[in-house]
């Protein structure tokens, strides 16, 4: 494959532009990063047209985000795209932690089998892009407009108004829906004049991307404290292609135009990896960090998504995968809302259930950073004692924390969550607004059979469904919200969803996170939840 | 009943960051004597003295590895 950083995208004159009136479109997207591309994809998977608004002519410039973790696989994987991603990728599951010069702790992130994606794949996310904006092109329905940016934003009664700068002049977009999905330095949020506080980290950090054959394992390497780093930490993970991640925490007061001088990165490179090591760099960059969220993900008609809306540090993979999952989120509420079947309300809950999602990633991002560079020196000290127990405690080395990597947040509070007829505690894993687990089936994966509409999943050791269930599949296929059925025996997956000694009923949302779950099937039950996942029916039930 | 060594905490990250959190804006001379204060607590909740001592016995021999 040629280097997909060289592709250059050319700025095509749109009709719409040179028009007396704006152009109309349902859904104008700003930003073609990770998140807008997903956002796109999932519409057009649903049948919606979506134009995307980019500044750059070209994919990301470095590799940025590298860690895609399982449920991004799986939303990528619904998108026709998970296959790619783990041709092109690195999987991995496995980690260690040094302190000093020893190993600490070890882990494995996805210690069962019976998963159709691996814990973790790691590609640059360049490629990322790359076959998002492949497939893109294939759909038909999205329109990407490189070389253009956004330069107004104005709500109108239903809809916004979007002025469009290009390499000759301006023009502008009327459009039902925007989704804000330009980054950390979102050009829309500062258009719209909103806050973004939080809290500022000192510290700075240098990534080196470099090439290099190395025989190693594709495993996660932490290190604090360790003898070519003093005093702070670093960090090496394997991408595609050969090239190898490494960041070095370099402290406050490094100088930021001498650390990324290729002369003394590679100082820094050989100091981890030897000095006769053979290597090339692919990418260096310096970055400081915030911990930051927006007030409102939902203004009107404009949704903010990924950076645009949340900006976390980076230990725990959580910016990208929370900014996939966020598209993920709001795409089949904004299908909903655009086919008129549900009432715009739905989209609140992109915000309940996102910023939800972004104060869970942002807690545990800022306590993976005041651990790995800590704020004081009584916090050293305990961070450093905490590592030197953990050689001998077991319990100590659930403490050290070099990043608490990218899980999905289960929407625990959500106003659509509908009933939970199991016992507290029980399969605790796959209740109301988690993600779904995936599971073998006798033919297939769970995941590959749900998704992209609400779909029943009856648990149960007969072979044949109830009666009462088989009678209600048809009324229930064809109502205005169609629910599909899956029939399910397979032992694992019945443990897996505590349907071990009796059947169950799950009921799951478009994006694979459950809305209600029952013991027993009652058509009305099911009915009720899907008007309550669907914000039709708003009342506590 | 020995010492127990495994993880106890059922949110471990976040007693962390309490402990952490109870240390903001102090001295390094003023969080000693807080971890003194809080050590005492502690042991008088625990109340068994071998329990204790193994306690003891595995923070020294943690504090002496130290290079």
């Amino acid at each position: 494959m040629p280097d997909v950083r060289d592709i250059a995208f050319e700025w095509k004159r749109s009709q719409d532009q040179g028009r007396a009136e704006p152009a109309h479109h349902p859904v104008v997207i700003v930003g073609a990063g990770p998140v807008g591309l997903v956002a796109a994809l999932d519409l057009a998977a649903k049948g919606h047209r979506a134009v995307i608004i980019e500044r750059k002519g070209n994919l990301s410039d470095g590799s940025r985000a590298i860690c895609w973790a399982k449920r991004t696989l799986e939303i990528m994987d619904r998108l026709g795209i998970g296959q790619l991603l783990i041709d092109k990728g690195v999987t991995w599951k496995n980690g260690k932690v040094f302190f000093d010069t020893k190993q600490v702790f070890a882990f494995d992130l996805l210690p069962e089998s019976g998963h159709r994606m691996p814990a973790f794949v790691n590609l640059q996310q360049y490629y990322f892009e790359h076959f998002c904006v492949e497939a893109a092109a294939k759909t038909g329905l999205i329109d990407i407009r490189w070389r253009e940016e956004a330069q107004g934003i104005e709500p109108t009664a239903d809809g916004v108004l979007l002025t469009v700068g290009t390499p000759e002049g301006s023009y502008r977009l009327l459009a039902d829906w925007a989704i804000a999905a330009d980054g950390a330095r979102s050009k829309v949020r500062q258009l719209m004049d909103l806050p973004f506080e939080g809290r500022i980290f000192e510290d700075q950090f240098l990534i080196c991307d470099i090439r290099m054959r190395l025989d190693r394992p594709a495993e996660r390497w932490f290190w604090f404290d360790p003898p070519f780093n003093r005093g702070r930490s670093a960090l090496l993970h394997k991408q595609a292609d050969a090239c190898w991640r490494l960041d070095f925490q370099v402290g406050r007061e490094a100088d930021r135009d001498e650390e990324v001088k290729p002369e003394n990165a590679a100082r820094r490179v050989r100091g981890m990896l030897g000095e006769n090591l053979d290597f090339t760099f692919d990418w260096i960059s310096l970055y400081r960090f915030q911990s930051r969220r927006l007030k409102q993900f939902r203004h009107g008609r404009v949704l903010f998504a990924g950076d645009a809306a949340h900006q976390m540090s980076p230990f725990g993979a959580r910016g990208g995968n929370s900014g996939v999952q966020d598209a993920d989120n709001l795409a089949w509420k904004l299908d909903l809302v655009l086919r008129g079947i549900a009432p715009e309300k739905l989209l609140d809950s992109f915000h309940e259930e996102r910023a939800a999602a972004a104060d869970e990633n942002l807690l545990h991002t800022t306590r993976s950073t005041d651990f790995i560079a800590p704020k004081n020196e009584m916090s050293r000290t305990f961070r450093d004692g905490a590592l030197a127990l953990a050689e001998s405690e077991p319990f100590a080395r659930r403490l050290i924390n070099s990043g608490r990597l990218s899980t999905p947040t289960c929407y625990d509070t959500s106003s659509l969550n509908g009933p939970d007829e199991f016992r507290p505690g029980e399969a605790a894993a796959v209740r109301p607004g988690a993600a779904a687990l995936d599971a073998p089936l006798e033919n297939g994966w769970l995941l590959h059979q749900t998704g992209g509409g609400f779909t029943g999943l009856w648990l149960s050791p007969q072979r044949s469904m109830p009666s009462e269930v088989a009678a209600s599949t048809a009324a229930l296929a064809e109502a205005r919200t169609p629910v599909s059925f899956v029939e399910e025996t397979e032992h694992a997956t019945r443990v897996r969803y505590g349907a071990e000694h009796g059947p169950a009923f799950y009921l799951l949302r478009p994006d694979q996170h459950i809305a209600a779950r029952w013991r027993s099937f009652s058509m009305a039950a099911v009915q009720q939840a899907v008007a309550r996942a669907t914000a039709a029916n708003t009342a506590r039930q | 009943m020995p010492l127990q060594r495994e993880n106890n905490m059922p949110d471990g990250d976040a007693l962390y960051a309490e402990i952490i959190d109870a240390h903001t804006g102090l001295s390094m001379e003023d969080s000693a004597a807080l971890n003194a204060r809080l050590v005492l607590l502690l042991v008088n909740h625990i109340g068994d003295r071998a329990i204790v001592q193994e306690a003891l016995a595995a923070a020294r021999a943690s504090l002496s590895g130290r290079t």
